[in-house]
């Protein structure tokens, strides 16, 4: 079977979600031969053992700090000794700047934003503001693909007790280097791009998100925002949902004092069920809601949050 | 001269013409390209062009001699993101405009963008959008780095130019906030949480009309016709579907209980 190559960038005991659909696309796709970003660790290679991957690459010492161009040399040289049928790697800033570099450094075909991969190696992907389904295939080399995350259920493989190879990192060429890492608090609810449900707050909840909160945790939601309400520093800009934040399709996305511009639709309008709460009854969002509230997003939230909570007991 | 050692600044600022996203975009034809029929200067690219600006003001801007110069690859008709670059205060403008580059994926774009910079020659900082807001790949940027054997700093949010020649960025990811340095000449994005942009005034778009815009043809590059286009990509669209619009399901106004009913709502479709 043909080595499927899997980029895992911070490897750990416990793996994120997105990194165990990763794996288990590559399964279903070949056989997964697994790159770290970072030195392997007895447990993160058990992790990936347990998904199936066969084999470990991973650099002997921690790559330099450097953006983007180590990872970039580092996969593209596994990629080499390996030949894999495919690469795949996550679909985050970082994942999406590695897979060009490794592509001009393969001479191959990158596709981003997958939502798919067929056993073909053709890849779907929602273009255009979610307007269009394409399926592409990269034409030339081995093709890179980077995949959305909430694109496949993961599922645990026979385990495997992959080899472990040690890789010299090579000269990445000239490169940024990272001066200054500063870690951002984490919020304790879920990931805004793993999430099922999504509650989003927009400038009519003007300054205050504890509503949305409220509600979020009622249904056991992620957090999201329009521009609007990050631009005002009422909650971070990494909370952003649309064009140039997260794009996401939870099975339920919840638009609270939101109006629904086009590019805050474009990150959210693959959800399965979108419900809106708007005093504004012309509101654009309510064209593409499934249920619409023309309320006060102040009385509407907790009024279902205290209603939630009373029905689950 | 370089920058560091006294010479003027010289920015390099990519911009693409893009289907403006305020109407319906289509994928036409056998290649299933974009319809580019109602285009504008990508909206991201603006923020580009407005730090390649502020990059240059700093330093005592035009008059001192530094330039910023917007190059866009595309059809005919992208000429007029160079226009508005040069209205909002870019400098010079040059257009890479060739039937043969009709279909280029981010490999082919790259390519030739890299080549039309080495064939201009002599920038410090190359400034790209975070962004094209059609392909939404965000990956020309990077290959661009890796093409040129560039330092990239991307995804950037706010940038700085020491006199000693070292830009300063800060990249954000969900869980970390990065600062990033990197030496001369190098390949810059920037996502639109820096300043907003300027809108081109009276005197801006005058003083446009008179500023020089080169266009470039693939043989003043000495690109082969092969290695761009639909015959240099490395990926390939094989089909396209539109998504059937959403369509509106049922708006209530709140009379009191529309908590209530939106959680029988959730309860009925098993959202609980
Ligand atoms: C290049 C570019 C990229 C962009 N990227 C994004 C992006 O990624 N994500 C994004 O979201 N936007 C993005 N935008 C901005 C976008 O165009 C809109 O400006 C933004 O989405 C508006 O946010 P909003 O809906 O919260 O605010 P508004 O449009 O001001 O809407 C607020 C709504 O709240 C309602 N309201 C007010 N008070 C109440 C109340 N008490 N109860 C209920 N409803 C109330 C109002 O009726 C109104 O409809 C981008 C813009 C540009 C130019
Ligand atoms: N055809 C083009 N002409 C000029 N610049 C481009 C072109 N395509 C991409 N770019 C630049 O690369 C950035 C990222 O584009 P993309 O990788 O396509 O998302 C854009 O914001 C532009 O600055």
């Amino acid at each position: 079977m043909a080595n499927i190559l899997v980029f895992i960038n911070t490897p750990t005991a416990q793996l994120g979600k997105a990194q165990r659909e990763l794996l288990t696309l590559a399964h279903r796709l070949g056989e997964p031969v697994v790159v770290f970003g970072a030195p392997a660790t007895d447990e993160a290679v058990t992790a990936v053992g347990g998904l199936g991957a066969t084999a470990v690459y991973a650099p002997s010492g921690a790559l330099d700090a450097t953006l983007i161009a180590g990872e970039a040399a580092l996969v593209a040289d596994v990629a080499r000794s390996t030949e894999p049928a495919a690469v795949l790697l996550p679909n985050t800033a970082d994942g999406k700047e590695i897979a060009a570099r490794v592509g001009i450094k393969l001479s191959s075909g990158v596709i981003t934003d997958a939502v798919d991969v067929a056993a073909d190696l053709t890849v779907t992907k929602s273009v255009l503001a979610g307007g269009y389904t394409v399926t592409a295939r990269a034409t030339h080399g081995v093709p890179v693909i980077t995949v959305k995350p909430n694109s496949v259920e993961p599922v645990a493989a026979a385990a495997a007790s992959p080899a472990v190879t040690a890789v010299e990192v090579t000269d990445a060429g000239p490169a940024a280097t990272v001066t200054h890492t500063a870690d951002k608090p984490a919020s304790g609810r879920p990931a805004l791009q793993d999430a099922r449900i999504v509650v989003s707050g927009g400038r009519g909840v003007d300054g205050d998100f504890s509503q949305v909160e409220e509600l979020a945790d009622a249904l056991g939601a992620a957090v999201g925002a329009s521009r609007a309400a990050t631009d005002a520093g009422w909650i971070e800009h990494s909370y952003q949902v649309g064009q140039t934040g997260k794009t996401i399709s939870p099975q339920l996305y919840i638009g609270a004092g939101i109006s629904g511009a086009i590019q805050h639709k474009a990150g959210m309008q693959t959800a399965q069920v979108i419900v809106a709460v708007n005093s504004d009854e012309d509101a654009p969002i309510f064209e593409i809601a499934d249920f619409g509230i023309v309320g006060d997003v102040r009385t509407v939230l907790p009024q279902a949050a205290a209603e939630i909570k009373r029905r689950q007991g | 001269m370089s920058v560091a050692s006294g010479g003027p600044l010289k920015v390099l600022v990519l911009v693409k013409h893009v289907p403006d996203a305020q109407f319906d975009r289509h994928l036409a034809g056998a290649d299933h390209s974009i319809d580019r029929s109602e285009s504008i200067l990508s909206e991201l690219d603006e923020y580009a062009i407005e730090s390649a600006l502020q990059l240059i003001e700093a330093r005592g801007g035009a008059k001192a001699g530094h330039t910023v110069t917007a190059l866009t690859m595309g059809p005919e008709r992208a000429a007029a993101a160079v226009k508005k670059a040069l209205q909002m205060g870019a400098t010079d403008g040059v257009h890479v405009c060739d039937p043969a580059l009709a279909g280029s994926d981010a490999a082919a774009t790259s390519l030739a963008l890299a080549t039309a910079i080495n064939h201009l020659g002599g920038f410090d900082v190359v400034l790209a959008g975070m962004a094209s807001t059609d392909g939404e790949t965000s990956i020309v940027p990077a290959q661009l780095a890796e093409r040129l054997g560039l330092p990239q700093l991307t995804m950037a949010s706010a940038l700085e130019l020491g006199d000693d020649g070292v830009l300063t960025g800060r990249r954000d990811s969900d869980t970390t906030s990065t600062t990033l340095q990197a030496t001369l000449p190098a390949v810059v994005s920037v996502t639109d949480q820096g300043e907003e942009p300027r809108y081109p005034n009276f005197k801006g778009i005058m003083g446009a009309k008179k500023k020089k815009t080169v266009t470039l043809a693939l043989s003043d590059l000495g690109l082969d016709a092969a290695h761009v286009g639909v015959a240099g990509s490395w990926t390939h669209v094989e089909d396209a579907q539109a998504r059937p619009p959403r369509t509106a399901g049922t708006v209530i106004t709140d009379e009191g209980d529309a908590g209530v009913q939106l959680v029988d709502f959730l309860a009925d479709k098993k959202l609980l």
